[in-house]
């Protein structure tokens, strides 16, 4: 069996894969990889299944050992990443000989760096996935943040890989963005006309309050009219609620599975990579969309992620 | 029962505008019906009081598709006969450092501590659903003389087996998570472990009630 070695673990690395959606009836949120898009290509470029666990790093990366040597991809942000002073493109297969450690440092652009290994990180599933949900200390490993001295296994190698990349267009098609398209959320009829003019005009600020439960905002406070306390109901995956203090929060994927704070807007589905890839003091805007634009962006991003022929050369 | 789109890929169905065992009946079959005969495309059920949230795979139908399935289901869910009930009970040791807010919700609503206390065990609670965080049940009805708000800024972190109060509703915190919640007290029991079958303690249509504990006692289940 090879192995992973953990020499230093970065600000927070988890194992995550697409994670467990379904079981909402027993509180537990699907948890998964903040950018789905870039752990999909990562894994694609390496042959494995487009949902295979690899290491998710947040804002600056840690140092891996690879004892066995390992064939890996780095997808999503760039953090630097070198192999004895050597630089490791992303998107790219990389073969890591016995003994190599990969270097990793702080990002350079975005938030979340994902370690793709051939065979994926071999880490038990719970409740069908292998995604860590930190709040409640579940999945992943031990349910929780990678630290230094963990020795991970790594799946077997199965299959010779091509050598393939992104086509030219791809990165640029999926890149993330600043500006989140958003639909109307089940209460913006308890704001203001006023309100909904500010959401999609107004300038908002990621707070350093932010995690993958979700991105607080800082920004105009806009609050629901009316004083009614709202009766809990199901929350989905990247809401913008307000609390009662006017603070936006961007329910994220490791979010609470109800709550009973109003929801103005809705990230559309075609734009929750990007959310997975803001850093705090990000400035970021929303743009209104309609439930059926949202609808064909989301299956013609499927359509792309879908096929290996659009995606790779 | 009314439909409301919640985002690209999820569709809110409120079969009731409040809180009560009519409503949330009517949701628990329909949730009983949608696990016993799974449709493909439903990708997961977030059952609450009044409402389900239905997500779904959004290549393989739309808002008016997913609405016009759920309508034909409750049609059928409403004929289901009733579930059996299962009784909980929750030890929690009162007041102290276990239940921080438990002064101040006495202060607001004019009680004693004592009072809130033996308002608060003199209920069985309904389990209306899990939410939030695993195994988070949300319990009701609180009695009406102790009801008070969220907290206005949440805090950062509530320690695992609190037992918060808000607006109606009284639940257990099964792990150390943020929460808005006013705090009473704290039980020694594990909310959700996932060695167990069934993991959460408390299910979705349980009768809960909550039992006086010392502080000698919750540490001795503690140590147990």
């Amino acid at each position: 069996m090879s192995l992973l070695v953990v020499e230093s673990a970065g600000l927070q690395t988890t194992v995550q894969d697409f994670g467990r959606e379904g079981f909402g009836a027993l509180g537990v949120s699907a948890s998964g990889a903040a950018d789905a898009v870039a752990l999909r290509l990562g894994n694609l470029l390496l042959e494995n299944k487009a949902g295979t666990p690899a290491l998710e790093m947040t804002l600056t990366g840690g140092t891996f050992l690879f004892p066995d040597g390992a064939v890996i991809c780095l997808a999503g942000a760039n953090f630097g990443a070198q192999v004895d002073g050597k630089a490791l493109e992303l998107w790219r297969p990389h073969a890591i000989m016995p003994g190599k450690r990969v270097v990793l440092g702080a990002t350079r652009d975005f938030a979340r760096c994902y370690l793709c290994a051939a065979g994926g990180i071999g880490v038990a599933e719970f409740l069908g996935s292998a995604s860590t949900h930190l709040l409640s200390g579940l999945g992943g490993w031990e349910g929780r943040a990678l630290r230094k001295g963990d020795v991970l296994p790594l799946g077997r190698l199965e299959k010779n890989i091509r050598r393939r990349k992104p086509r030219a267009g791809v990165l640029e098609q999926l890149k993330p963005e600043k500006t989140l398209r958003v639909t109307l959320g089940p209460q913006s009829d308890w704001f203001l006309e006023e309100a909904w003019r500010t959401m999609t005009s107004a300038e908002f600020m990621v707070s350093e309050d932010s995690n993958r439960t979700g991105l607080r905002l800082d920004g105009p406070r806009l609050a629901a009219r009316g004083k009614a306390e709202m009766i809990s109901e199901g929350t989905p995956l990247g809401a913008i609620q307000f609390t009662p203090s006017g603070q936006a929060i961007i329910l994220f994927v490791e979010q609470q599975t109800t709550g009973g704070y109003p929801k103005i807007a809705n990230v559309i589905g075609a734009d929750l990579h990007c959310v997975g890839q803001l850093r705090p003091r990000d400035k970021i805007q929303f743009e209104e969309v309609s439930l059926v634009k949202a609808r064909a962006l989301w299956i013609e991003q499927q359509r792309l992620l879908g096929s290996e022929e659009r995606l790779f050369a | 029962m009314r439909f409301q789109a919640a985002s690209d890929q999820a569709l809110l169905v409120y079969l009731g505008e409040e809180i009560g065992a009519a409503v949330h009946e009517r949701v628990a079959r329909l949730l009983r019906l949608l696990q016993q005969e799974p449709i493909a495309w439903v990708r997961n059920i977030q059952p609450a009081y009044c409402s389900l949230l239905i997500t779904f795979d959004t290549v393989a139908v739309d808002h008016a598709e997913v609405q016009a399935k759920l309508s034909e289901y409750e049609t059928r869910a409403k004929k289901l006969p009733a579930a059996k009930v299962r009784l909980v009970e929750v030890p929690v040791c009162y007041g102290g450092a276990f239940g921080p807010d438990l002064e101040e919700v006495a202060a607001q609503r004019g009680l004693s501590p004592e009072k809130v206390v033996e308002l608060h065990i003199a209920r069985t609670y309904h389990a209306y659903f899990l939410g939030f965080a695993p195994g988070f049940a949300y319990l009701g009805d609180l009695p009406e003389e102790i009801a008070t708000p969220r907290l206005e800024t949440p805090r950062k972190e509530v320690t695992a087996g609190s037992v918060g109060i808000a607006g109606r509703q009284t639940a257990v915190y099964p792990f150390a998570t943020p929460g808005g919640w006013r705090l009473i007290g704290r039980t020694p029991l594990e909310m959700f472990r996932r060695d167990r079958e069934p993991m959460g303690l408390i299910a979705i249509g349980d009768q809960v009630k909550f039992r006086p504990i010392t502080r000698a006692e919750f540490l001795a289940a503690r140590r147990a």
